[in-house]
C-alpha cells in the first residue's frame, strides 16, 4: 500500500534510480561471486568495495540533500553524524575481535592494552551485541543531531551562523576523539576489524553482502527522504526553506519541522557511516574533519540540491574524479583538476549536473515550470 | 666530564692570580692546545680547563673563539680566527700570513659549551664591564659553588654598580644557603636577599636548603617560599593575559580580512587561508631576494613584505573576485564551493612552485628574543604581532569609516541597486573590497611567517579559528571581530593550564556553540531590516 | 541560449576526458616489474613524504640503468593518497589488485600503516614502512625499516642521563599512538632508573598544534627546580617549527634546557631559522653530515635527480634506500617477484646503510640500525656527538610494557608476529 503511494508518487527519475540501485544490489553481487575472475562481466572485488565506498558517499550526501536541499539548513557538520555512526560500527566491530588481538586479549581492544587501560571504560559496554551497536547507530547520532537542533532552532539560528556552528560541532569532536584518553583509539581510530556477525569481513561473500546491503538502505533512504519531502509535512519543510518567517507567521511550529528533519538526516548519516566502516576497515578521526564535511556539501552541489537522486549522483561523480585522479600520471596534479571541477560546476552549472542535464532535457521537449531547486534565500 | 663546579674552582685560583700582579705561566699550557687538536669533546673540555689555570696571556681570546666557532685546529697547528676575519696564532698570538692546510674548527658539544659560558662567566667576575660581572654573577648563581665565595666577596667589596652589586649579592645568598657552616645570621640574610629576588630560580634555590638547617631558618625559608610563590601567581595571571592577548592578535590578523570578504561582503570565503599563506611566501621571497641581493637589508626585509604581501594578495584576490565570485553574488553558499576550490588550486600550485616543504622565513633582529617586566617575560615577535594587529586593524577600520572609497563599499554591500543608481560602479567597488579583504589577509600572512610554518598547509589551520572569530563577533562588524578575537584569545590561554590545550580547545568551541543559542547574530548584532532579508 | 550549449560541449569534453583517463591508466606495458609508491602528495602529511615518492623514483631509475631487476625493467606506480586514511586503503587495494604491484613503499603515518594494513593481509603483498614508529607490531606482509622504539628513544634518553647529567624529564609529544608509547616506554625506563614521578612531566598538544608560549613557559618552571632538565620531544612534524620559535623567543638554550627530537630531521629544519637552536639534539640512525663514501655518493645522486644543490637528505629516506636495496636483494635470491617468495627470502638479506655499516633484516621484520645522536648546527645540519657501538637490533615489542614484554616476532621458525615466549604460544597472552 505505501509501496504502491510511493511508487506513484515518485518521479521518473527516483524510478531510474531505484531500479539502477535495485539493479546493482542484485547483480554486482552475483557478478563478483558467479562469475570467473576472467569473464568480461566479472566485478573485482577492489572495484565492489570501491563501489561500496561511493554508495556510502551517496547516502550521506542524500541525508545531507534532505536538511539542505529541502529545508534550507546548510549543515557544515554532516561528517560527525556521519562518523558516529561509524564509530558505532567500528565499536562492535572491535570488540568482535575478542582475543584475537596481537595481545590476545580477550575483553580489551588492542590500543587499551597498549595503552596500560585496566578495564573496559562503561560506554564500550553493550557493542559486542549487533543489535545494540546498530540502535546505537542510530541513536547517538540522531541524538546529538536532536539536542543540537533542539538549543539552534529554538533559538532560531539560521543561515551561516547555524552553518558555522555545526562546523564548531565537528570541530570539537574531531579534537575530542583524537585524545587518546577519550578510549576511541586516538587519531589511530578503531582498525584491524575481523568479522561482523560472525562472517569474515575481509572474505569476497561478506563484501558482496555488505555491497547489497548498502545499496538496500541506500533505497531505503531514499524512499523514505522522498517520503517525507513529497507529503504535506514535506511542503511545510520546503516552504521553511523558502520563506521561514512567513512560514512562521502562518502558524506552523517551524522549530519542530525543522529539528525533525535534522534528526531524521542525522540518522540517516550514522547508517552511512556504519555502513562505511566494514568496507573501507578503518574509522578515525579525521572523519570528523570540517574538510570532510564541506566536501560532503560540494557533492550534492555539484550534483544538484534539492534533488535527492542529484546528491548521489553528485557523491559518486566526484568520489570517482577523485579516485581517477590520484592514480598514474595526474597525481601530483589532481587537487587542480577537482578544484577546476568545483568552479567549473559553480559557474557552469549553477543547478548541479542533474538540474542542468534537467534543463536541457526540458527545453528540448517541452517548456517546464521552475524545477524543486529554488534560488537559495539571500539570508544563507 | 669535567664538572662546572671544579672549573670554578679552578677559577677561583686563577683569579688569585689575577689580583695579585704576579702572573705566572703555568705548566700545561702546551698539552691544552695538544687535546683541543685531538677532535674529541672530552678533551676540548679539559683543554678550556687548562688554559683557565694555565693563565695564558690568550687564555679568554681562545676560549671565547671557541665558543664562537671561530677556533680552528689541525696538524699541530692551532689558530684563533678574529671576528674580522684576522688568523692568530693562539699559542704565541702572533699573526698568521696563510691559513694552514687540514684546518676545521674545534667542534663543540652542550658540555664543552657549558665549559666555555662557565668559564668566561668565571672570569667575568672582575670584568671591567659591568654588564660581563652581571652575567658572572648569574653564572655563579646557578652553580651555588662554595669555593667561589671569597672570590664573590671580594668582587662585592669592590663593586660600586648597584646593579652589579645586586646579582653578585644574590650569587652570594645562593652560596650561603647551601654553606651549612655559615654563621646563622647570614644565612637568614641570604633567605631575605633571594626573597627580595623573587623569581623561579630564587625559590628554586630556597628549596635547596639542606635538610638539617635550623628551624628558625627553615621557618624563614618557609615563609619567603610562601611569599614568592603568592608573587608569582599573580604574575602568572598577568602572563597568561598576556598570552592570551597574544593568541588574540594573531586570531585577530588572520580573521580581519575574512570579516571584509565574509562579514562585509557575503561570501563564504574558503581561499582566505590561502591568501594568509600567500602572504607568508611573499615574505619568504622578499626574503630570498634580501639574502641574495642585498643582506645588509635584512632587517628591514619584513617593512619590504608588508606591502608586497599586500599587493601580491590583494591581487590574486581581485583576480578571483573579477574572474568567479563576480558571477556568484547573490548565491552565498556558491561561494563556498568555488572557493573551496580555488583554495585547493592555490595550495597545489604553491606545493609545486615552491615544493611541499617548509619553508625558512628568518626573523629579524628587532624580533628575537625577550625582555623582562617584573615578572612577566615578553617575547619581541609577539609584541610586534599585537602592534601590527593592532594598526591593522586601526587602518582597516579607518579605511571603511573615514575614506570614500569606504562610504561606497558599505553602500555597496548594504544596498547593491541603490549604490549603482547612485553612481557608484559596483564592479569596481566589489574587486577593491575583496582585493582589500585578501590584503590583509596577505598581510597577516606576514606575521605568521614569524610564528608558523610556511608551507602550503598554513592556510588551513587558520581557516576555521577564522570563521569562529567572524562569527562569535557578529558578521559585519570590525570591531566584533577585534573583541570575539581578544576574549577567544584570552580565554583559551586561561583554559588551558587548567585543562590542556585540547579540552580547552574543545570547551571554547562549545561555549561558542552555547553563545550563538543566545545572541544567534553574534557578539555585536547588526540591527535593522537587512538582517531578516 | 547558445551558452548552454557551450557549456554542454565544455561538460562533455571534460567527463570524456575524464573517463578516458581512467580507461587508460592501467593499460601499460606487460614486461616489466611494477613498484607501488604509496606516499601522500597532497593533504598535510605531503609536506614530508612527497620527498620519499621522489627518493624512490631516484632508486627505482638507478636499478634500471643497472639492467633491472631479473632481466626486466622496474615501473614505478605512483598513487596519492592526500593524507586521507581511508583513500591509504583503497589506493593500496589499487595498487596491488589493479596495477599487480610486486610490492609497495610507503606509508609515513602509523595510522596510514594501521589502515593498509588489512589490505596487504588479504591480498598477500609486500609493504616497506620507511619512517620510526611506536614498535608494537610484526606483520608477516609488513617490513619495517624505520627506527623502533629501542633504536631511537631509549639511546638517546641514556646519552643525556649519561652525558648531560639530566635528572628531570619534559616527555612533550603530539597526542597520537607514536608519542603516547614512545613516552609510556620512556616512562617506564626512566623509572627503572631510579627517577622520580615528580621528576617526570609529560604533555600532550594537537596536530598542527602553533601556540606554545604556555607549554614553553611551563617547561621553563619545571626546568628551574634545580635540577638538570632536558625535553624529550616527541612533538609531529608540522608543530615542531612553532616550538623551536617559542624556545628561541623565549631564551631557552640548549646548554640550559636540551630538546631531544624524535621526529625532527634535515628536512623540517630547512624550515627554521636554526642559529638560535644551537646545541638541541636529535636522535636518528642517518644524519647527513656523516662523512662515508656511501653517503657522499646518495647525497650528490640526490642532489643532481632533484636538480636542487641544496636539497637535504634524512633518516626515513636512508630507510627507503635500505629496504629498496634489501627487496631487490630478496626478489634476485628468490629469483621470482611472488610475495611468497620474496617474504620467505627477506629475513636475514643485508645491505649497506649509508653510514658505513650492514644492516641486517631480522626475522621479525625490523632491520639491525645505528643510533646516531646530533647536535642543531646552525646551518641547519647535525653535528653527531655520539653514536652506539655497532648496530641496534629492532625490537618489534618493547620490553619496558607489560603488555608486550613477553612477545617476539619471528616470521622464520614460529611463522609468527607476537610469540609468548612465556607460553610458547601464537597469539599474545
Amino acid at each position: 500500500m505505501i509501496t504502491r503511494f510511493l511508487i506513484q508518487g515518485m518521479d521518473k527519475r527516483g524510478l531510474v534510480f531505484l531500479a539502477l540501485l535495485a539493479g546493482l544490489a542484485l547483480l554486482v553481487p552475483l557478478s563478483n561471486l558467479l562469475l570467473p575472475p576472467g569473464s568480461f562481466l566479472h566485478v573485482p572485488t577492489s572495484t565492489m568495495s570501491l563501489w561500496g565506498k561511493y554508495l556510502c558517499y551517496a547516502l550521506l550526501a542524500i541525508s545531507l540533500d534532505l536538511v539542505w536541499g529541502y529545508c534550507g539548513i546548510l549543515s557544515l557538520g554532516h561528517g560527525a553524524f556521519f562518523a558516529l555512526g561509524g564509530y558505532a560500527m567500528g565499536m562492535y566491530l572491535m570488540r568482535q575481535i575478542g582475543s584475537r588481538g596481537v595481545y590476545g586479549n580477550p575483553i580489551l581492544p588492542d590500543f587499551m592494552v597498549f595503552l596500560n587501560w585496566g578495564e573496559l571504560p562503561w560506554y564500550w559496554y553493550g557493542f559486542s551485541s549487533f543489535p545494540f551497536a546498530m540502535l546505537m547507530v542510530l541513536l547517538v547520532p540522531g541524538l546529538l543531531a536532536f539536542v543540537f537542533g533542539w538549543f539552534a532552532f529554538r533559538s532560531r539560528v539560521t543561515g551561516v551562523y547555524l552553518s558555522i556552528i555545526t562546523q564548531a560541532l565537528t570541530y570539537a569532536l574531531l579534537l575530542a576523539f583524537f585524545r587518546n584518553d577519550m578510549g576511541f583509539g586516538g587519531n589511530n581510530g578503531l582498525t584491524d576489524f575481523k568479522d561482523i556477525l560472525g562472517f569474515n569481513v575481509q572474505a569476497q561473500t561478506t563484501r558482496a553482502a555488505l555491497f547489497a546491503m548498502t545499496c538496500v538502505m541506500l533505497i531505503a533512504s531514499f524512499l523514505i527522504a522522498r517520503g517525507i519531502v513529497d507529503s504535506k509535512l514535506g511542503k511545510v519543510v520546503i516552504a521553511i526553506r523558502d520563506a521561514e518567517s512567513r512560514t512562521r507567521f502562518l502558524g506552523y511550529r517551524v522549530d519542530r519541522f525543522k529539528l525533525f528533519v535534522f534528526t531524521v538526516s542525522a540518522c540517516m548519516a550514522g547508517v552511512a557511516g556504519a555502513l562505511y566502516v566494514p568496507q573501507v576497515g578503518i574509522i578515525n578521526p579525521s572523519e570528523f574533519a570540517p574538510a570532510n564535511s564541506i566536501e560532503t556539501v560540494i557533492w550534492v552541489a555539484i550534483g544538484g540540491r534539492g534533488t535527492l537522486v542529484g546528491a548521489a549522483l553528485g557523491a559518486v561523480v566526484v568520489n570517482y574524479a577523485k579516485t581517477v585522479f590520484t592514480s598514474g600520471f595526474m597525481a601530483p596534479y589532481w587537487l587542480f583538476a577537482l578544484g577546476a571541477l568545483f568552479v567549473f560546476v559553480t559557474l557552469f552549472m549553477p543547478k548541479g549536473i542533474l538540474g542542468t542535464a534537467q534543463d536541457w532535457w526540458g527545453k528540448r521537449r517541452k517548456p517546464e515550470p521552475a524545477t524543486p531547486v529554488a534560488e537559495p534565500a539571500a539570508a544563507e | 666530564m669535567i664538572s662546572i663546579a671544579r672549573l670554578l674552582r679552578q677559577l677561583v685560583v686563577l683569579t688569585a692570580l689575577l689580583i695579585s700582579p704576579l702572573a705566572a705561566f703555568a705548566q700545561g699550557a702546551d698539552d691544552a692546545f695538544t687535546r683541543l687538536g685531538a677532535d674529541s669533546y672530552s678533551d676540548t673540555a679539559r683543554a678550556v680547563e687548562m688554559l683557565v689555570t694555565s693563565a695564558h696571556p690568550q687564555a679568554a681570546a681562545i676560549i671565547e673563539a671557541l665558543g664562537d666557532g671561530r677556533l680552528l685546529a689541525g696538524g699541530g697547528a692551532v689558530i684563533v680566527k678574529t671576528r674580522d676575519g684576522k688568523l692568530i696564532d693562539a699559542k704565541t698570538g702572533q699573526p698568521v700570513a696563510t691559513e694552514p692546510a687540514g684546518l676545521s674548527a674545534v667542534r663543540l658539544n652542550n658540555n664543552v659549551r657549558r665549559v666555555v659560558q662557565a668559564a668566561l662567566g668565571g672570569l667575568g667576575l672582575l670584568n671591567p664591564d659591568a654588564g660581563k660581572r652581571i652575567a658572572a654573577a648569574e653564572a655563579v648563581f646557578k652553580s651555588r659553588d662554595v669555593t667561589v665565595l671569597p672570590v664573590l666577596e671580594a668582587a662585592i667589596a669592590k663593586e660600586s654598580d648597584a646593579k652589579a652589586k645586586a646579582a653578585l649579592r644574590q650569587a652570594q645568598a645562593a652560596i650561603l644557603i647551601v654553606k651549612t657552616d655559615a654563621p646563622p645570621f647570614d644565612r637568614l640574610a641570604a633567605v631575605d636577599v633571594l626573597r627580595e629576588r623573587g623569581d623561579q630560580e630564587a625559590l628554586a634555590t630556597l628549596r635547596s636548603l639542606p635538610g638539617d638547617a635550623s628551624p628558625a631558618l627553615k621557618d624563614a625559608q618557609g615563609r619567603a617560599i610562601a611569599a614568592i610563590e603568592g608573587n608569582l601567581a599573580l604574575w602568572r595571571a598577568g602572563q597568561n593575559l598576556w598570552y592570551g592577548l597574544s593568541l588574540g592578535s594573531v586570531l585577530l590578523l588572520a580573521a580581519i580580512g575574512l570579516a571584509i570578504t565574509f562579514g562585509v561582503m557575503g561570501v563564504i570565503n574558503m581561499a582566505h587561508g590561502e591568501m594568509v599563506m600567500l602572504g607568508a611566501y611573499t615574505t619568504f621571497v622578499v626574503q630570498e631576494l634580501i639574502r641574495t641581493s642585498a643582506p645588509g637589508l635584512f632587517d628591514y626585509s619584513l617593512m619590504i613584505a608588508i606591502p608586497a604581501a599586500f599587493l601580491v594578495a590583494g591581487a590574486v584576490g581581485i583576480a578571483i573576485e573579477r574572474g568567479v565570485i563576480r558571477f556568484l553574488y547573490g548565491r552565498p553558499l556558491e561561494t563556498l564551493l568555488a572557493t573551496w576550490g580555488i583554495s585547493l588550486i592555490l595550495q597545489q600550485a604553491v606545493r609545486t612552485g615552491f615544493g611541499p616543504t617548509n619553508r625558512e622565513v628568518g626573523a629579524p633582529n628587532f624580533m628575537s628574543g625577550a625582555f623582562e617586566i617584573g615578572g612577566l617575560a615578553i617575547t619581541w615577535n609577539r609584541l610586534w604581532i599585537i602592534v601590527f594587529a593592532g594598526l591593522v586593524f586601526a587602518a582597516l577600520l579607518a579605511i571603511l569609516k573615514l575614506t570614500p572609497m569606504g562610504l561606497q563599499m558599505r553602500a555597496v554591500t548594504q544596498n547593491r541597486r541603490m549604490a549603482s543608481a547612485m553612481g557608484i560602479r559596483t564592479g569596481r567597488i566589489d574587486a577593491l573590497t575583496f582585493g582589500l579583504g585578501s590584503g590583509v589577509a596577505g598581510l597577516a600572512g606576514v606575521a605568521l611567517s614569524q610564528i608558523d610554518n610556511v608551507s602550503p598547509n598554513l592556510g588551513q589551520s587558520y581557516i576555521i579559528d577564522s570563521f569562529m572569530v567572524v562569527v562569535f563577533g557578529g558578521v559585519g562588524n570590525l570591531w566584533g571581530t577585534l573583541v570575539g578575537a581578544m576574549t577567544l584569545g584570552v580565554a583559551n590561554k586561561f583554559l588551558e593550564p587548567y585543562a590542556g590545550a585540547v579540552l580547552g580547545k574543545i570547551a571554547l568551541l562549545v561555549f561558542i556553540i552555547l553563545f550563538i543559542q543566545k545572541r544567534p547574530r553574534g557578539l555585536f548584532a547588526l540591527k535593522g531590516r537587512a538582517v531578516e532579508a | 541560449m547558445s551558452v548552454n550549449s557551450t557549456r554542454r560541449v565544455i561538460l562533455g569534453a571534460a567527463l570524456a576526458g575524464a573517463t578516458f583517463l581512467g580507461s587508460f591508466l592501467p593499460a601499460a606495458a606487460q614486461e616489466t616489474i611494477k613498484v607501488g609508491i604509496l606516499h601522500s602528495l597532497s593533504g598535510t602529511m605531503a609536506i614530508s613524504e612527497t620527498t620519499l615518492k621522489d627518493v624512490m623514483l631516484m632508486l627505482i631509475e638507478e636499478q634500471n640503468k643497472k639492467g633491472g631487476l631479473l632481466g626486466k625493467k622496474l615501473e614505478a606506480v605512483v598513487v596519492d593518497p592526500a593524507s586521507n586514511w581511508p583513500l591509504f586503503a583503497e589506493k593500496a587495494r589499487e595498487l596491488i589488485a589493479k596495477d599487480k604491484v610486486s610490492a609497495v613503499f610507503g606509508c609515513w603515518t602509523s595510522v596510514s600503516r594501521k589502515s593498509v594494513l588489512p589490505v596487504f593481509k588479504e591480498l598477500n603483498s609486500i609493504l616497506f614502512y620507511p619512517v620510526q614508529y611506536e614498535g608494537e607490531e610484526s606483520e608477516r606482509n609488513v617490513f619495517y625499516t624505520g627506527a623502533a622504539p629501542n633504536q631511537q628513544a631509549i639511546p638517546a634518553v641514556d646519552y643525556l642521563a649519561k652525558e648531560e647529567k639530566v635528572q628531570r624529564w619534559v616527555l612533550a609529544g603530539t597526542d597520537y599512538v607514536y608519542p603516547r608509547t614512545t613516552n609510556k616506554i620512556l616512562e617506564a625506563y626512566l623509572k627503572s632508573k631510579g627517577v622520580a614521578s615528580e621528576d617526570i612531566m609529560i604533555n600532550y598538544t594537537p596536530f598542527g598544534h602553533s601556540d606554545w608560549q604556555t607549554i614553553v613557559s611551563d617547561i621553563k618552571k619545571f626546568g628551574s627546580a634545580g635540577k638538570k632538565t632536558a625535553v624529550v620531544s616527541t612533538i609531529n612534524g608540522d608543530a615542531n617549527v612553532p616550538f623551536y620559535k617559542e624556545l628561541g623567543n623565549q631564551g631557552i638554550k640548549a646548554t640550559d634546557i636540551p630538546v631531544v627530537a624524535f621526529s625532527v630531521g634535515e628536512e623540517e629544519l630547512a624550515g627554521i631559522d636554526t642559529k638560535p637552536l644551537l646545541g638541541h639534539l636529535a636522535a636518528w640512525n642517518y644524519f647527513q653530515s656523516i662523512k662515508t663514501p656511501e653517503n657522499d655518493a646518495f647525497i650528490k645522486q640526490w642532489q643532481a635527480f632533484t636538480k636542487n644543490p641544496k636539497r637535504v637528505t634524512n633518516d626515513p629516506m636512508e630507510a627507503h634506500v635500505i629496504g629498496f636495496a634489501m627487496w631487490v636483494k630478496a626478489v634476485e635470491k628468490a629469483k621470482s617477484t611472488d610475495p611468497d617468495k620474496v617474504i620467505e627470502a627477506l629475513p636475514g638479506i643485508e645491505a649497506p646503510n649509508l653510514t658505513g655499516g650492514i644492516s641486517k633484516m631480522l626475522p621479525n621484520h625490523h632491520i639491525t640500525k645505528p643510533v646516531f645522536i646530533g647536535e642543531i648546527k646552525p646551518d641547519g645540519q647535525f653535528d653527531v656527538v655520539w653514536k652506539t657501538q655497532g648496530l641496534v637490533p629492532g625490537d618489534a615489542w618493547s620490553k619496558e610494557l607489560d603488555g608486550s614484554k613477553d612477545l617476539i616476532g619471528d616470521w622464520v621458525e614460529k611463522k609468527c608476529g607476537n610469540f609468548n615466549v612465556k607460553t610458547g604460544k601464537c597469539g599474545g597472552a
